[in-house]
């Protein structure tokens, strides 16, 4: 499976997984949860944090805390 | 509750505003109480409070602005406020009525915290704002259908442009039934405990008793009650309660039905979700070398916008200042009182004023670039960087709001969870230049630094100014990296934070909030400037035994000679022996007596420098030319001007980098819990101020 952090600009996916930890909670709250879909829009000018669209706002996420989402690849 | 209802009938109805980050509860807020707001904290802890009354018909309605939050299970201190006032009937602000503010465009989100409320079983409205949002998407909503499902009235609003704030006050006048719709039941978790717990605190809803149990450290009034925590702590190990299991638990089940509310009630056949205008600004505003060169423009032409505009009204304030102290001064009968009025408060007085312009644009623009959505960006492209630096994306805001004032920025670290990097914001925030040296970069600037254009272009003072606050903005960096280097911790760093779609600014928002600073600085500010400024006048205009009349008999026969009697009665006050007293210390650096008594007042706080010097330079004499021109023409003993190029750049340093500000102290000692913090704050800065004054002063000179 692969993780949230390995996406490619436009890349489309839906989460499969989320690793527990103190982080998955939050996640949950702001309905990062699997079935859901996400797509990477982009990344900061150093190339961490990242940009996703999650449902219908968009949700900026360390490369380390993507690396907790397991995702499966949407064509 | 029967005790609440049994006091006196003036007793103001209550209505809580609660909603996600974003979803525009502050801009309702504003609408709904417009000029009529409070701003204070809530007891105990330093989360802002807003407060506010609204007109209905006949009926003064109070309404409270509570932090924002994805759900009533807390993840920070903000949000267990939030938690304590709708859950705790005890509470002072316990609501009659919640109204939920749910941003349209991103319905299902929003409805998790929506239907946490409905749960509680209290009158609750659910008001859908930003459909425009929705509208332009061509997304289409039921309201009438998720109404019925939702169990409570939705008003469908655009708090943007008043849309649907009539048929809300409206609704607000009628009475309205407690829902009675479940989302969740808290049966289904099995926690035997619940029902004798709500014996124990005497709670009907089992949803409330819930929150409690997981959250009674939020909530004062069970906390407070030792019995009734004991028992809930024994409960919890016992029965090997997980709460973050328990969350998650409630948290998918609520989706789920969330989920088929969806499904009955809104059309979404958007292929992309996205925000065009959106996608489009972060494409330039995120991007590899645009986003940071964006960044530093806007910063630099704020700067040059707050220094080349605000030059005209703070020109005709200070002549206002100059005519009315003449008038007062002429007009009544001379004397102590006259003097006092003239030079204590008058030109005290117009020192505060004279820095409103300034203020009131540097607020204005931090308000848009909150408002447009731009200052979450600003957190997304530096958190790379901050991270480095021990900090985090989210610590930009409180930087940045730092350049207002460091109080309420200090405050706004309560958003970064982890400790670690929140104590290291909190410690270099005061080094981030706010408003209160402003007034002191202005005068010295203006004293020093030639009025002249680069290339015919850029404001050799703006230059310079940018400049200041660059050097603190980088003093604050490097400081951050040493904190890092010396301070342990192994609690974990994130940054999961929603980045708004860009909006137009809302120009209400904006004169609202500048409003509300103004007023802050005049009359919480003002206060200590003008008691300070009295003081001093009186510290300055007296003696310790006959040494005013020694002055007076020396120059008794010599004619024109009332500047230096009055320079010389100055030297002689108990001003002058206080300011005698630290010039040994403070001469390496440029500085003498005068700007010595001025230091000492600064750390009441440093706008106080300005009036400081006002009192200073107005007492004893008649001309009524500005302050800035009286220093300029201040000699030394040997006839040299005293604000030269050299003692101005070190004056500036000394400024940017020494905390001199009481209600900081105060503040970093409430944030963080020991006077350790404080204490190393002070001393770091202090020598950062002494030693880069003195560098700069010895090269200079």
């Amino acid at each position: 499976m692969p993780k949230l952090n390995t996406l490619r600009n436009g890349q489309k996916s839906v989460i499969t997984d989320i690793s527990e930890n103190d982080l998955s909670l939050k996640l949950l709250d702001m309905g990062c949860m699997p079935g859901e879909e996400i797509i990477m829009i982009g990344q900061a000018p150093l190339g961490d944090p990242i940009m996703f669209q999650l449902g219908g706002y968009l949700l900026s996420l360390r490369k380390e805390e993507a690396e907790n989402i397991q995702v499966e690849i949407v064509n | 509750m029967n005790a609440a209802s049994s006091k006196s009938k003036k007793q103001l109805r209550k209505i809580a505003l609660v909603g996600n980050p974003n979803s525009g509860k502050s801009t309702l807020f504003n609408l709904l109480t417009g000029l009529n707001q409070k701003v204070g904290n809530f007891p105990g802890v330093t989360v802002e409070k807003k407060t506010g009354k609204c007109q209905l018909d006949n009926e003064e309605i109070e309404i409270i602005d509570l932090p924002g939050t994805y759900s009533l299970h807390p993840k920070s201190i903000d949000e267990e406020v939030t938690l304590s006032v709708v859950c705790d009937p005890a509470n002072k602000y316990y609501p009659d009525i919640t109204i939920i503010v749910a941003d349209a465009s991103n319905l299902k989100r929003n409805l998790l915290l929506c239907t946490q409320v409905i749960d509680l079983k209290r009158p609750c409205i659910l008001a859908l704002n930003m459909m425009d949002l929705v509208r332009e998407n061509k997304i289409e909503i039921n309201t009438a259908l998720l109404s019925q499902e939702l169990g409570i009235p939705i008003i469908a609003m655009n708090a943007r442009n008043n849309e649907g704030i009539k048929e809300l006050k409206n609704l607000l006048k009628e009475n309205i039934a407690a829902p009675n719709k479940c989302f969740f039941d808290v049966a289904t978790l099995n926690i035997n405990f619940l029902q004798e717990l709500k014996g124990l605190i005497k709670v009907e809803n089992n949803y409330l008793a819930h929150l409690i149990f997981l959250h009674h450290h939020a909530i004062p009034s069970i906390e407070h009650n030792n019995e009734i925590t004991e028992r809930i702590k024994l409960v919890s190990k016992n029965e090997k309660i997980d709460k973050g299991r328990l969350q998650a638990q409630e948290t998918i089940i609520r989706y789920k039905n969330i989920n088929s509310i969806i499904q009955t009630c809104v059309v979404d056949e958007r292929k992309i979700k996205a925000d065009k205008l959106t996608q489009k600004l972060d494409a330039i505003l995120t991007h590899k070398v645009w986003g940071f060169a964006s960044f530093l423009a806007l910063l630099f032409l704020i700067f040059q916008f707050i220094f080349s505009f605000s030059a005209y009204p703070m020109e005709w304030i200070e002549q206002g200042f100059a005519l009315l102290s003449d008038a007062v001064k002429n007009h009544f009968p001379k004397g102590a009182v006259n003097d006092l009025v003239t030079e204590g408060i008058i030109s005290g007085l117009g020192g505060i004023f004279v820095f409103i312009p300034q203020i009131a644009f540097l607020f204005a623009f931090i308000a848009i670039l909150e408002d447009t959505g731009y200052m979450a960006r600003v957190s997304f492209i530096l958190d790379r960087i901050m991270r480095k630096f021990g900090l985090n994306g989210r610590s930009v805001i409180p930087l940045i709001s730092g350049a207002a004032c460091a109080v309420p920025a200090v405050m706004s670290t309560r958003t970064i969870s982890n400790w670690k990097e929140r104590i290291i914001t909190i410690l270099v925030i005061p080094l981030i230049s706010c408003s209160a040296r402003l007034p002191v970069y202005t005068l010295i600037i203006a004293l020093v630094i030639p009025q002249k254009k680069l290339w015919g272009l850029i404001n050799y003072q703006g230059l310079v100014l940018f400049s200041l606050y660059l050097i603190g903005f980088s003093a604050a960096i490097f400081s951050a990296y040493i904190f890092k280097m010396i301070l342990k911790s192994k609690e974990r760093s994130y940054f999961i934070m929603e980045m708004p779609v860009y909006r137009a600014p809302r120009w209400g928002t904006v004169v609202l909030t500048m409003i509300e600073k103004i007023k802050v600085f005049l009359f919480d500010v003002g206060k200590v400037i003008i008691s300070i400024s009295i003081v001093l006048w009186v510290l300055s205009s007296y003696a310790p035994g006959n040494r005013f009349e020694k002055i007076e008999k020396k120059y008794e026969n010599s004619d024109n000679a009332e500047n230096i009697i009055a320079s010389e009665k100055l030297e002689a006050s108990y001003a002058g022996i206080f300011g005698k007293a630290i010039e040994p210390v403070i001469k390496p650096l440029g500085f003498d007596w005068k700007i010595g008594i001025a230091l000492i007042t600064s750390f009441a706080a440093r706008e106080v420098f300005v009036g400081t010097m006002a009192t200073i330079y107005s007492v004893g004499t008649d001309d009524e030319s500005s302050l800035r021109q009286k220093m300029q023409q201040d000699k030394n003993q040997n006839g040299e001007k005293i604000y030269t190029l050299a003692t101005g750049v070190s004056l500036l340093l000394f400024y940017v980098f020494a905390m001199q500000c009481m209600s900081t102290i105060a503040v970093v000692y409430r944030e963080s819990g020991h006077w350790k913090w404080p204490l190393i704050q002070f001393l770091y800065m202090g020598a950062l101020a002494y030693f880069s004054s003195l560098i700069a002063y010895q090269l200079l000179a």
